[in-house]
Parts: structure tokens; sequence; C-alpha cells
């Protein structure tokens, strides 16, 4: 009741106090508002409006400054501290990080070496330079690959009733395979072709990320299918069919914006999981080789000594963790700025 | 029945102009799909055998109680659904069972204003972005005429220009509905079926809603398939009014004379629940009340679909389909106590049989 009257007292008063109100107030604008051209720049100012509202969001805001540093982190990061992540020195192995130095004086620091150094005395900085790089990257791709595809698949079983059962059922079917013995069973069929067609590391990259990609797209589908099939009944797509609007701009221009959000939310959540999952196949021998650093193996590896160095656990956690907090911060601000009922307020 | 098909083709043909929209044995029926292999095992017949035509800028109000098929009737027509059987012409088009691709070019003839202005809009799209829409799907024009365009129909339809990058979320109930109007009306349609388009609106809105849809009649020479449960605001605007009942029309007639006389016993009860303003008047006028629920659209009684509940049933309702029959004025009625004195319009001679019947009916 309240949303409907709110809407209806703003919408009352006379439209000279309302114009600069709800765009910038110079005086140009509301002369072209009033006049002729209005409709003609809504694209323009449309993104500027869901810019303003986002940064409203504090939460984004920091999400999103926080993934810029981490991305600005592990892409020029290695420009600035050039030290090569690989590289054993073996001399000064198990080097505990700088700041140790504050409550034990005794502790093995170098001021070369401020985040510490592994077993075999590799750089932990430049490690998780270089192992930012691939996670991040395995992680957008591999969402992507799963997001596209999972809505590709909702929305045709959602809207198509003649492919819903059939797709439907392949959901059902991926669900129920057992991920890992699949990912293994990928991994032992394709790996060495990949790896001769792309060189060893961008191939085992493409098969990671395909195998992540499509056995986690599954539960986008079903999101998407629940809230399209939902959509498809309700009075504004029976008026665009009235008009005689076909199929694909059915899907594109009024189902698509409107799913957005939970698409969103999968999409966060997507991110997360696939860079676990990457650290969970490397930790099993089958993602990227062991000399070849990760976020999630730099993790693994250093379980088992974790009493002794927690910073080799703590520092490729919070990596892992912030990113992905951010990333749902950010998908959270965006779903708000988007949807011009909130936009409003 | 044999004699009450022949006035049929003579009344449109009487008052001249061919009829822009006929409907001939339309049925909408919806499967009910049950058990373990999903087999059918019936149908929801929501529109079961309606047949009207509607001539060139005439209005013709559907009324009838909720689940009666109205709303379905609309759709149907419009093809919204694929429709079961039937034939609709529209402005000398076959369009009941053309493919949706085909039908595509015929659809700016005709458009459609819904009854829940709130979800007939994507909340997505602004006002501009949503008139725009049935230009942009059968028009060439440049963007800046369509903009152009967008406008005249905002000022048609009295909506602020400077709204025109607003969201629907942002006005009232009355101005989302202008908004859906000047959708329709954007591919300057002969035919409009309007859905309750007033029903979900306050009544001062009511009024003015309905008077725009009067002056754009007047203003575009629309013609109107106006569904409503408010009889009074169809007695404003209709010309004819049709009576439906559980997938039937049940009377059809011109508005006057169905208002001053109805003939058949639904319509005579649905216009006897409109209430009475006088008191003193509300204390003499006798009420027909109906007992009883409308039969499930699923399983319609054996002979005329009103037997269950109608005051003066007779034994040959329960088992014959009453067939709707002309009778003199335009009028036409499906109801057996009109078979054989289809000449007279009488009120004492149709009442007769009725009055019999009815005590008939309470004894056993």
């Amino acid at each position: 009741m309240t949303d409907r009257t709110d809407p209806h007292e703003r919408a009352e008063p006379p439209p000279s106090p309302a114009v600069p109100a709800g765009g910038a107030p110079d005086g140009g604008e509301i002369a072209e508002a009033a006049g002729s051209a209005a409709p003609g720049q809504s694209s323009t100012s449309l993104w500027r409006d869901v810019w303003v509202q986002f940064r409203e969001h504090k939460g984004a805001v920091i999400g999103l400054a926080f993934l810029i540093f981490i991305t600005l982190f592990v892409i020029a990061g290695p420009w600035i501290w050039q030290v090569d992540p690989a590289d054993l020195d073996i001399r000064n192995k198990d080097v505990r990080p700088i700041y140790t130095w504050l409550w034990d004086r005794e502790a093995d620091v170098m001021w070369s070496r401020p985040l510490g150094t592994d077993n075999l005395g590799r750089d932990i900085l430049a490690n998780l330079m270089q192992g930012g790089r691939v996670s991040m990257a395995v992680g957008w791709v591999a969402m992507l690959l799963a997001l596209i595809l999972g809505t590709l698949i909702g929305v045709l079983a959602g809207y198509f009733r003649a492919l819903d059962g059939l797709l439907m059922r392949f959901t059902d079917l991926m669900l129920a395979l057992p991920l890992l013995p699949l990912l293994l069973v990928m991994m032992l069929l394709f790996r060495d072709q990949l790896r001769a067609a792309f060189g060893p590391e961008q191939g085992i990259f493409v098969l990671i990320v395909t195998a992540i990609g499509i056995t986690s797209w599954m539960h986008t589908a079903r999101i998407v299918r629940g809230d399209i099939l939902a959509l498809k009944e309700r009075e504004y797509v029976l008026a665009a069919r009235s008009i005689g609007t076909p199929s694909r701009r059915m899907i594109t221009r009024h189902l698509l914006p409107n799913v957005l959000s939970p698409i969103m939310v999968s999409a966060t959540l997507g991110l997360a999981t696939a860079i676990i999952t990457e650290s969970a196949l490397s930790f099993l021998g089958l993602g990227f080789p062991s000399d070849y650093p990760t976020w999630g193996k730099i993790l693994f590896d250093s379980v088992e000594r974790m009493e002794r160095f927690p910073e080799r656990v703590i520092w490729p956690g919070l990596c892992i963790s912030l990113t992905v907090l951010a990333v749902n911060y950010i998908g959270d601000g965006l779903r708000d700025a988007l949807d011009p009922r909130i936009r409003g307020r | 029945m044999l004699d009450a098909a022949a006035p049929a083709p003579a009344t449109p043909a009487a008052d001249g102009a061919p009829p822009l929209l006929d409907v001939r044995g339309l049925k909408m029926h919806f499967p009910i799909h049950s058990g373990l292999l999903r087999r059918q095992v019936g149908a929801v017949k929501a529109v079961d055998g309606v047949d009207f035509t509607i001539r060139p800028g005439e209005t013709l109000g559907l009324v009838g109680e909720s689940g009666c098929g109205k709303s379905t009737c609309g759709r149907a027509i419009l093809r919204l659904y694929d429709i079961t059987e039937g034939s609709i012409r529209i402005d000398g088009v076959e369009i009941g069972h053309l493919s949706q691709h085909a039908l595509r070019k015929h659809r700016p003839t005709m458009q459609m204003v819904f009854q829940d202005p709130q979800a007939s809009l994507n909340p997505r799209m602004n006002v501009s972005q949503i008139i725009r829409e049935p230009l942009d799907e059968h028009t060439k024009l440049s963007s800046a005429e369509k903009d152009e365009k967008v406008l005249e129909l905002m000022d048609a339809v009295g909506l602020n220009r400077a709204f025109a990058r607003r969201f629907p979320h942002a006005f009232s109930g009355g101005q989302r509905q202008r908004i859906g109007i000047a959708r329709a009306l954007a591919l300057n349609p002969k035919f409009i079926v309007c859905d309750e388009p007033i029903a979900a609106l306050d009544v001062s809105i009511q009024a003015q809603v309905v008077n725009l849809l009067e002056d754009l009649q007047e203003q575009f020479g629309l013609t109107y398939l106006f569904i409503s449960h408010d009889l009074s605001m169809v007695r404003h605007i209709a010309t004819r009014v049709a009576v439906m009942y559980l997938g039937r029309i049940v009377e059809l007639a011109p508005r006057e004379a169905l208002y001053a006389e109805p003939l058949h016993p639904y319509t005579q009860a649905l216009l006897s629940a409109v209430p009475e303003p006088d008191p003193a008047l509300a204390r003499k006028v006798e009420r027909v009340i109906l007992k009883g629920d409308v039969p499930s659209p699923a399983n319609p009684p054996k002979g005329c679909n009103f037997c269950t509940r109608c005051p003066k049933v007779m034994d040959i309702c329960h088992e014959i389909d009453p067939m709707p029959r002309h009778l003199p004025g335009g009028r036409q009625v499906a109801c057996h106590l009109y078979e054989d004195t289809k000449t007279t319009t009488d009120p004492t001679a149709a009442h007769k049989p009725g009055h019999s019947s009815a005590q008939q009916g309470v004894s056993p």
C-alpha cells in the first residue's frame, strides 16, 4: 500500500520543481526535457544515474576500490617487485615476514623478503602476485563461462516450453554427476591434446576454466528458469506479445533485465567457487604444475606447517576471501543501481 | 433454430458498414493434464463457443462475474493464446489460425489495454522506451521521428512531456494506465481490447480514464471491446453490451434495451445486484439473489450452463443447450424462455413460463 501511495505523492507536484530534482540542475537540460529532445538523451544519463546510485552503496564503493587495488597488485605488481617467484633461494628458506620482528626480535627476517619465503626459499610476495594473476583469470573466466551457459540454458528452458523438459533433465543429470571424478577423467582425456595445442600453461588454463565452467552452471540455470517462468506470465510480456515483439527481443528487452538480480548473485558466488575449485584441483595434482603458483595452491601447500608459519595461509586466504567479498559487494551495489525502483529513492 | 440463423447475417448488413470484428464459434479450452504420464484428462472451457460482431466505431461492453471468461475471450481475440476452435475476422482478415509469425504484420490493427497498470509496464523501461516499443517493432521511422511521435502520444493521453524519462514506479495508477493507453495507440490501431482498464484504479481516476478512452475514440475513430464487471461504467461507455456466463454469451443487446429490460434471467440477476442509491427505491425493488456457486468451467452442467442457479429453470434447461436467438431490435439471447416467443419482447409473455417453473423448482 505504501508502495503505491508513495510514488503517487511524488508524481503529483507540477513538473517545474520535479525536473531539477531528477536530473542535473543545469538550465539547458530542463529546457530540453520540457521541449522535444527529452527521450533521445536517455541512454547516457541512465548510466550516470546508475553511477550516482552505485556510489550511495558504501560497501560497493569499498569493494570496487579493493578490486581495483588487488587487480593492480597482481597485474602491475610483478613489474615493481621484480623477484622471480620460481627462484629457489635455498639458503634463505623459511624466512618470516618482516612484521614478525615487532614481537619476536629473534625471528629470521629480511628486508629483501617482506612477506618471507617458503620451505624452498621462494619469495612469498612474488608468489602471491603471480598466483593472483592465475587465480583471478581462472575465477573470472570460469565464472563468466558458467554464467553465460547457465543463463542461456535457463532462459531457453523457461521461455520455450518444448525445450523445458529436455534441458532441465540435462541440468539434473549434470547436477547428479560427481564433480571430481568427472574433472579427473576430463584432465586425463584432454590434458595432452590441449598442452600440445596451447602450450603447457595455457593448455592447462583452458582445461581448468572449461572444466569448472561446465560443471558449475546448473544452479544459475535453475534459478533463471524459475524466474523466467514467473515473468513470462506478467502482463507486460503479454503486452509485448500483443505488439508482436519476436521471441529474441522479448528475451533481451523484457526478460533478461528483470532476472538480472539472481544472475548477479550467482555470478558473485560463482567467482568464489571457481577460485576455490581451482585450488582443490591443484591440490589433487590435477591442476597447474607444482612450480606454477596460484592462491589456492599456496594455501594448500602451506597447510601442513600452518602452526609454525601462519602467514603462509593467512595471506593467500585473505586474498581469496577479500576478492570474493569485494565482488559480492559490487554485485550487490550494481543490482541496486540497475533497479529503477531503488534508484528512484 | 433454423429461422434464428436467418437474421444473423442480416443484422450487421442492415446497419450498413461491414463489421470490423467478426467472431464466430470462438472456443478457448485449456487442457488439464494429470497422472503419471501427464495425459490430458479434460479441459477448462474458459471460452466455449462465442459469437459476436463489432461494427467500426462502436464500443461493445463485455460484462460478467469473475471467472466467466471475459479476459480470456479478449486475449483470445488478439491471439495472445492459440485458440482451440473458431474464426476471428478483423478488418476482413481471418486471424483465427494464423501462425504468430504471420500474425505479426496484422498486430498494428489491434491492440490491448491491460487491467493492472502496474504489471503491464516493464519496471526496467522508462516511459519513452515503453511507448516506443511498438514503433521500434513495426515502423521504420528515424530515432528523432519516433521521439516526436512518443511526445505526441504523451500529449494525446494527457501526460506531461517532461515525464518521458521516468520509470513506471514513479507514477500513480491513473498515470500508468495512461502510459498503457499511449502504448496501445502508438501504431494507430483500429480496434482496442480494453481488459478491465479501470478495475485497478481509484473511483476518482476511473472516470478520468474512461473519459480519456471516449475522447480518443472520437479523435482516432477507435473501436473498443470494453471488458468490465462494472455495470454502471459499461452503461456509460458501451453502445452494445454482451453478458457472459461460464464461457458463453447469454445475452447481447443495445445498451438502452439491455438496461431497461434485461431478458435473460442471469442478466436480470446481474442488474438487480447493482446497488440502488435511493433507499426508498431500494426497499421497494425485489432483488434476484442467485444461490450456489458458478459451476467449474472444466465440468459445465448438461444443458444450459446457467441451469444450476437459474430462478426460472425448466425441465428442458437440464436437457438441451439453448442456442442464441435473434430477437427484434438487434437483441440476442440464449435462453429457452424465448424459444417459442422469439417475435415478442413483451415481458409478461416472456415471464409467464418463468414464474411457473420457478414455483415448480421450489417444491421438490
